[in-house]
């Protein structure tokens, strides 16, 4: 359940937009990719907020929007109640230290020619005030215990290190200058499964004993369940469901949730046939020239008319328990789950018939 | 091994050779640095209709046999240093480069995980289709057209008769890796290898390729080779599966059985540091330590410096593959405490 904190971050109607151009010396825009078209979302002090969806859908670019390595088209982004993107100075400083990201691939993100004592080091170089010098090694050697590794191991370089383990220097960077917010951009993806489980281990034992907050944006939907108090789905730019993990889980409306979540295959093989898969055709449109209305309306079994003239607003709906973006939003079970009764459902989903969807590619 | 209560295909009559089989493979790696076991003593078969899912993480040696089965193996630096392969009885290893190259596509074919580097770039993907047609049928250009397009139409790619002249980096991920399954398919070979064929992609893409491959598989009777690390793929499509750790084989059972019943504790760690709906704000099973590495294998089970049942045994002698139930076989020493549930 989501903890009833304050809100650290308020996100209001963020939008990106990546302009395309054409000519070389007079670049005309000729359009844009729509990353990020008007997310708004709410991180509470010491929640996790799964963010999942495709790739395509702007969850990396929601990630660089909020650590301000991106600056948004429109919108604001406040964190404890101050706008991040028009802060100056020393208190943009300030903010930056709150907020430190994990990123994907620990072997990319690491630099080869830096020590771990550097790497982990280096936010103190940045913001001296944390640490005062003559303390920063003892204060790295300490960061390196807290995530699993060994104190002795400063003066190494990152391809001494397995995946799992780099994975632990970048978290160990991240916590350096003890943030309240640490936005997680698929941090364990790039790692094998037997070393995936300990990871997640360490982040769901820091956020405890550190108080912080997570944006957990993965696309393994399972990993997201366990470690999520709230999940958004996003889906061409836009939140298309958001709600507690249970919400999500046990009685997804949307129908690009319920699609999503039933083509996760369950480790299970009695399963095989007794779930309903729901096989979506086609690709994710592009960004640059999303559908109109709805923009999951391509691909959806339920899409009638109004899809594509009216965009459904993400908001509570009659007879659903938390925000969705569905003209047409029913609550159904797709996976198994420890609380379905809580929302009285037992209905089969619909199955979507091959003769309703709309080919790809065929947008009026 | 036939496994005909996992509802695979009707057993094979007694003295037939399985329609691939290999056995005892050992394939290494010398590099300046030194030798990397890559994969020791690997063996598994595969009959029609069947489908093997081969289960490991990175390093494990299951891309490695694949390789070795297709004879694509970079050599050097990667030997095979012993064992066999036998298609149909008839032992690859043996044959001449020649004849070899002659099963290649024709009844055995692989496709893979990236399909963007796989294809070529600066050929359309109806011409890397035709190829097929082309050098292993001796067909003409615009036959071999007409066959791409044909095959293009069956693995589903929308519009084909105007794509069909498009270049690889014109189609999206999935769309890509249905013009890969289309070449493989073309020449309707009786075994396929899949490696990590949907890692790359999105899940809901994923539903749609291994729909796809599962529909083939059924049309043709092709015996599928599935390399992956995703158990919930393997729970769904796989009727066996072969578990690889520090390449070698763990664990081989129906598909069933290995959920309900591992034998083996890698096998065990998998499956429970699986996150589960119930396990919600616990901490999850992990299994310790890291793979080792393949230079440095340890001496006995490999698996022993990460394992929560090793005791001196462990250390010393490499287990043998001790038979648990039927076609099925577990290499640990206690296997029987594992089956129990008394982890320690």
């Amino acid at each position: 359940m989501a903890p009833a904190g304050e809100a650290v971050l308020e996100v209001r109607d963020l939008v990106k937009h990546f302009p395309l151009t054409q000519g070389i010396v007079l670049q005309r825009q000729i359009g844009a990719v729509k990353a990020v078209d008007g997310v708004s979302l709410d991180l509470h002090k010491g929640e996790t907020l799964g963010v999942v969806g495709e790739s395509g859908c702007g969850k990396s670019t929601l990630a660089k929007l909020l650590m301000v390595l991106e600056r948004p088209t429109a919108g604001q982004v406040k964190f404890n109640g101050e706008d991040i993107y028009s802060l100056k100075g020393k208190a943009f400083k300030a903010m930056r230290r709150n907020i430190q990201i994990v990123f994907q691939d620990p072997y990319s993100s690491l630099n080869p020619r830096m020590t771990v004592g550097d790497i982990v080091g280096e936010p103190f170089d940045i913001h001296p005030e944390v640490a005062p010098r003559r303390d920063r090694r003892r204060k790295v050697q300490e960061l390196l215990e807290v995530v699993g590794l060994s104190p002795e191991h400063i003066n190494r370089y990152p391809h001494q290190f397995s995946g799992g383990q780099r994975q632990r220097i970048g978290i160990a960077r991240g916590l350096a200058l003890r943030p309240d917010v640490i936005i997680c951009d698929e941090p364990v993806s790039a790692l094998d499964v037997s070393v995936q489980a300990q990871v997640i281990n360490l982040f769901e034992n820091l956020q405890s004993e550190f108080n912080l907050s997570y944006i957990f944006i993965a696309h393994d939907l399972s990993i997201v369940r366990h470690i999520s108090d709230r999940v958004a789905v996003m889906y061409l730019g836009k939140i298309v469901e958001i709600g507690d993990e249970s919400q999500i889980y046990g009685a997804p409306s949307h129908p690009y949730t319920q699609a999503l979540l039933s083509a996760v295959p369950i480790p299970d093989p009695t399963q095989r046939d007794r779930k309903t898969q729901i096989v979506l055709q086609g690709d994710v449109p592009s960004p640059a020239n999303p559908p109109s209305g709805c923009r999951f309306r391509t691909r959806c079994w339920k899409a009638q008319d109004i899809c594509a003239t009216e965009e459904p607003l993400l908001t509570i709906r009659p007879g659903i328990s938390h925000p969705s973006a569905c003209h047409f939003a029913e609550q159904a079970q797709i996976v198994e789950t420890h609380d379905a009764e809580e929302f009285g459902l037992n209905q089969p989903v619909p199955t979507p018939d091959d003769d309703d969807l709309v080919e790809p590619g065929t947008l009026p | 091994m036939t496994l005909t209560e996992t509802g695979s295909p009707a057993a094979v009559p007694a003295g037939t050779p399985p329609l691939l089989e290999v056995d005892n493979l050992h394939v290494e790696f010398r590099t300046r640095e030194g030798v990397a076991k890559a994969v020791n003593g690997v063996s598994y078969a595969i009959n029609a209709g069947e489908t093997l899912a081969v289960l490991g993480e990175s390093g494990s040696g299951k891309s490695v046999t694949a390789q070795a089965i297709m004879g694509i193996l970079d050599t050097p630096p990667g030997f095979v240093t012993k064992g066999s392969i036998r298609y149909q009885g008839d032992d690859l290893l043996q044959m001449p480069e020649g004849v070899r190259r002659t099963y290649r596509g024709e009844h055995l074919a692989m496709i893979f995980q990236d399909a963007l580097s796989s294809l070529n770039p600066v050929f359309s993907v109806g011409y890397q289709i035709a190829e097929m047609f082309r050098v292993h049928r001796g067909m003409s250009r615009s036959d071999g057209m007409k066959k791409a397009l044909e095959l293009m139409e069956l693995v589903n790619i929308p519009a084909a008769r105007e794509r069909v002249k498009d270049y690889p980096h014109q189609f999206s991920g999935g769309m890509r890796q249905r013009i890969m399954i289309a070449m493989a398919i073309a020449l309707d070979p009786e075994v396929l290898i899949a490696d990590e064929p949907t890692t790359a992609l999105d899940v809901t893409v994923q539903a749609q390729i291994m729909a796809l491959l599962k529909e083939l598989q059924r049309e043709r009777d092709m015996g599928l080779i599935l390399i992956t690390h995703d158990l919930g793929v393997v729970a769904d499509v796989a009727d066996k599966i072969a578990v690889m750790y520090a390449g070698r084989i763990v664990e081989r059972a129906p598909v069933y059985d290995i959920y309900a019943r591992p034998a083996h504790p890698y096998t065990e760690g998998l499956l429970a540091s699986i996150p589960r709906v119930d396990m919600k704000g616990q901490e999850l099973f992990a299994i310790k330590g890291i793979p080792p590495s393949l230079m440095r294998i340890p001496p006995g089970c490999p698996f022993n410096p990460r394992c929560g049942y090793a005791r001196d045994i462990c250390r010393e002698q490499d287990p043998p593959n001790y038979p648990v139930g039927d076609a099925h076989d577990s290499a640990c020493h206690f296997w029987e405490e594992v089956v129990d549930g008394t982890r320690r």
